[in-house]
């Protein structure tokens, strides 16, 4: 089949979905989605449909971004528009298709907003939404939208239509292409493609690699897992445009193995491609060859360093070695070996199609494009966003976000995962790119942004970090194994409220040496948490040391809770529930906790019923109860 | 609890008795049979021609292999940060409480293994408990004994 046949064949089946005599609906069922419960809600409209004997077309697409709305199902149905309705539950969809599909109701309470051309009364658009009108849609414009399970939905939104023209242009000008474009690696270091490409295609080797990092280990980030659940083929297009650009006739796929629906998706992605001679040999009679094959990761966090990766795709331990030489001079069995990151590779598809030119309008000078992000945290609207670099941070938290959750007091937001750093109130205004990044000693990184409100001590956080990365070293240089593991004791030994004055320097002195004695980016950035938190919030730190407090009530060890007499009616709840058996009382009588029992976890504070809030947690102060329990007043 | 060596050699057939698919060897037998057991890394050795320390290095590097039997239910607390901000912490010592376990062990009767993990991906809806393959978003405390509970009686 030629291209034309297959873009024929592919927008015929296309239209049929958008040009429907039957309804469509699409459920949003990647792995967020399910965790939502949309498995639950897709049985629920396949009974439903039965039940009134309507027929009716349901597809699994992937994420549009919006969790916090999840489970998501859009209904086409023949001449509306589409209509997005979020936060379903099975009973509520079932009652949605009888409103909607029976009787005509299209019920604006429950609808999102609509997509496409035309009008519903009382259903604003979907992207005129403040979560999604700062959004530019390039790396994501397929996710949430396309069933990523069929190629054909690929190919009929312009899908191989830059790996068409790329074969059409010779490599030089194809790296020139990606030069317009200012595209640079989203795996976070930021390093020019084209240069990265160029330096690669220039090693004279008859062998040569691409690897595609799907090893997204960063907790707190997703953004490669929804792209590789809602648009496979957009990561493969790019992958086969870079191996005929550098000369590589044999591509990897390093994806973690806790991505099972990724990998799944993969999988059937790329008999697909094969089928349609977008891969394999003599690529759509090109003459070009190259092999695509997909690589489980086995659990460990250093494997995203290129050079760990590379050793666990060798079958080896992934541990880091030192560069140079770099991967595009020897790399994977010694071969020149390109890696760039799952987000750069969809990029690279959508350039070639519409051209480096287009790219570079979106971003800014020196950042160019754009660049998703995992926003999760203590924000009314979680969920998948892809902003234009450049967009200032508070322009993200309150007009993308929605705001802090539950009204409360905005305190930090941490960028780039464990080598990322936590950055302060007084720096909303600051522009997300490479450089504004770096300059506040935080990291762009692959695109976690956890947004941490005033609940969040920043101590705790810290350690939270270095507990992660200490945990990842893979031990093999001495700075990171060792250096963060005494890091760790100090932060310990502060959030326990044992801390001298002297640590907050002593941690700086470390932080320093692990960051320039490191091997690998593991170590070089595993203090960068600890130092940008002593650098906005010393303060805090401070209160830890000096006055045992934790101001933002989370270190264990600093903060009590205590049933106020006055308050208490002595209704058991807290002492049922009570894990470790610390609370004494019974009925109609004031409860007590015994807190040298107590775990401080927090759970009688939970479940005591909101009509008497009788549970407070405190730190640094003593609360006077009685000894014993006593009759509750008045009864 | 232990494969069968046929069936192991079933899987190394699979990957073509190839050396470079070691790990992908290891990670299919650990899925099948939820640990790695001393015979079976023996007889990796000798089919895949790889030294057996190599072996033991690889799975002892790997957080995804365990040298000890894994428990039917495998019960995974998220403490990625998002999860972490919002209480995962707690989660985890009340699923270790319930079930008398720490992370990477497995109850006497097989029947839960607990573990915790740097990020399972769905972060806007943390805290998550995975139990299998059921993903159980937004918990707090209270309800992690409920659901727990309810895999303990299936059978």
């Amino acid at each position: 089949m030629t291209f034309e046949e297959i873009e024929k064949k592919a927008l015929l089946e296309w239209r049929v979905l958008e040009q429907v005599e039957k309804p469509c609906l699409l459920v949003g069922a990647a792995t967020c989605g399910r965790s939502a419960g949309a498995l639950a809600v897709i049985d629920a409209i396949n009974k439903t449909l039965k039940e009134f004997n309507i027929e009716a077309k349901v597809i699994q697409v992937g994420c549009i971004g919006l969790c916090y709305a999840e489970p998501m199902v859009d209904i086409i149905k023949p001449g509306r528009p589409r209509i997005s309705y979020g936060n379903l539950t099975p009973e509520i969809v079932s009652q949605l298709i009888e409103d909607y599909l029976i009787k005509d109701n299209t019920r604006p309470d429950l609808a999102l907003g609509y997509i496409g051309d035309g009008r519903v009364d009382g259903i604003p658009a979907l992207f005129d939404l403040p979560v999604l009108k700062p959004q530019v849609r390039i790396v994501l414009r397929n996710c949430g939208f396309i069933d990523p399970e069929n190629i054909n939905h690929y190919v009929a939104n312009d899908g191989y239509k830059g790996l068409v023209r790329a074969l059409k242009m010779e490599p030089e000008a194809i790296i020139q292409e990606i030069k317009k474009s200012g595209l640079r690696g989203r795996g976070g270091a930021g390093f020019p493609t084209w240069l990265k490409w160029d330096i690669c295609r220039r090693e004279l080797s008859p062998e040569k690699y691409i690897i595609c990092n799907a090893d997204e280990g960063d907790p707190g980030a997703f953004m490669n897992r929804s792209l590789l659940e809602g648009d496979p083929h957009s990561v493969l297009e790019g992958m086969v445009i870079g191996a005929y650009a550098i000369g590589a006739n044999q591509g990897y796929i390093y994806c973690r193995a806790e991505y099972p629906l990724a990998l799944e998706r993969l999988n059937i992605a790329l008999p697909q491609m094969e089928e349609y001679g977008f891969v394999g040999d003599n690529i759509l009679g090109s003459g070009f060859n190259f092999h695509i094959k997909i690589k489980e990761g086995a659990g460990a966090f250093v494997c995203g360093e290129e050079t760990a990766l590379m050793a666990s795709i060798e079958g080896k331990r992934g541990m880091p070695r030192a560069r140079p030489p770099f991967p595009a001079q020897s790399g994977l069995w010694g071969k020149p070996t390109n890696i760039n990151n799952v987000e750069t590779w969809a990029n690279v598809a959508v350039i070639l199609e519409k051209g480096g030119e287009w790219y570079a309008q979106y971003g800014t000078e020196t950042s160019k494009g754009s660049k998703t992000f995992a926003l999760v945290g203590k924000v009314e609207r979680t969920g998948l966003i892809e902003v234009p670099l450049g967009i200032k941070l508070g322009e993200v938290i309150y007009e993308v976000a929605g705001g802090i959750l539950k009204g409360k007091q905005f305190k930090a937001v941490q960028t780039g995962g464990p080598s990322g750093g936590c950055l302060p109130v007084n720096l909303l205004d600051l522009p997300v790119d490479y450089e504004s990044l770096t300059d506040a000693g935080s990291i762009m990184g692959s695109g976690g942004m956890i947004v941490m409100d005033e609940d969040t001590c920043v101590v705790d956080i810290a350690e939270y970090f270095l507990s992660f990365t200490q945990a990842e070293s893979c031990g093999k240089c001495v700075p990171c194994r060792v250096g963060t593991k005494q890091m760790l004791n100090i932060l310990e030994r502060i959030s326990k409220g044992e801390g001298k004055l002297e640590d907050i320097e002593q941690l700086e002195r470390l932080a320093n040496t692990v960051k320039s004695g490191s091997l690998c980016g593991l170590g070089q950035t595993a203090p960068n948490p600890v130092l940008t938190t002593i650098r906005y919030f010393r303060s805090e730190y401070e209160e830890h040391i000096n006055k045992k407090r934790c101001p933002a009530l989370v270190c264990r060890k600093l903060i009590s809770f205590y049933i106020l007499p006055d308050k208490c009616a002595g209704c058991m709840i807290c002492l049922r529930n009570c894990p470790v058996e610390a609370i004494r009382g019974g009925k109609r009588l004031i409860h007590v906790i015994d807190q040298d029992k107590c775990i401080e976890c927090g759970t009688c504070l939970d479940v005591c019923p909101k009509r008497f809030s009788a549970v407070v947690k405190v730190s640094g102060v003593k609360i006077e109860v009685p000894r014993e329990p006593i009759l509750v007043k008045g009864s | 609890m232990v494969l069968e060596l046929t069936k192991i050699d079933e899987i190394i057939n699979k990957y073509g008795a190839d050396k470079a698919f070691l790990i992908q060897v290891l990670l299919h037998v650990q899925r099948e049979n939820r640990w790695l057991s001393k015979d079976a890394l023996i007889h990796f050795s000798e089919r895949l021609s790889v030294p057996l320390t190599q072996i033991y290095h690889i799975a002892t590097f790997y957080k995804a292999f365990s040298l000890i039997p894994r428990g039917r239910h495998q019960v995974t607390v998220c403490l990625g940060t998002a999860c972490h901000v919002r209480g995962s912490p707690h989660i985890l010592e009340r699923a270790q409480q319930f079930l008398g376990i720490s992370p990477g062990g497995t109850t006497p009767d097989l029947k839960f293994s607990l573990k915790s993990v740097n990020c399972l991906g769905c972060c806007a809806l943390g805290p998550v408990m995975v139990v299998g393959r059921k993903y159980h978003g937004k918990l707090s405390v209270s309800k992690v004994g409920e659901i727990l509970q309810s895999y303990g009686q299936e059978e």
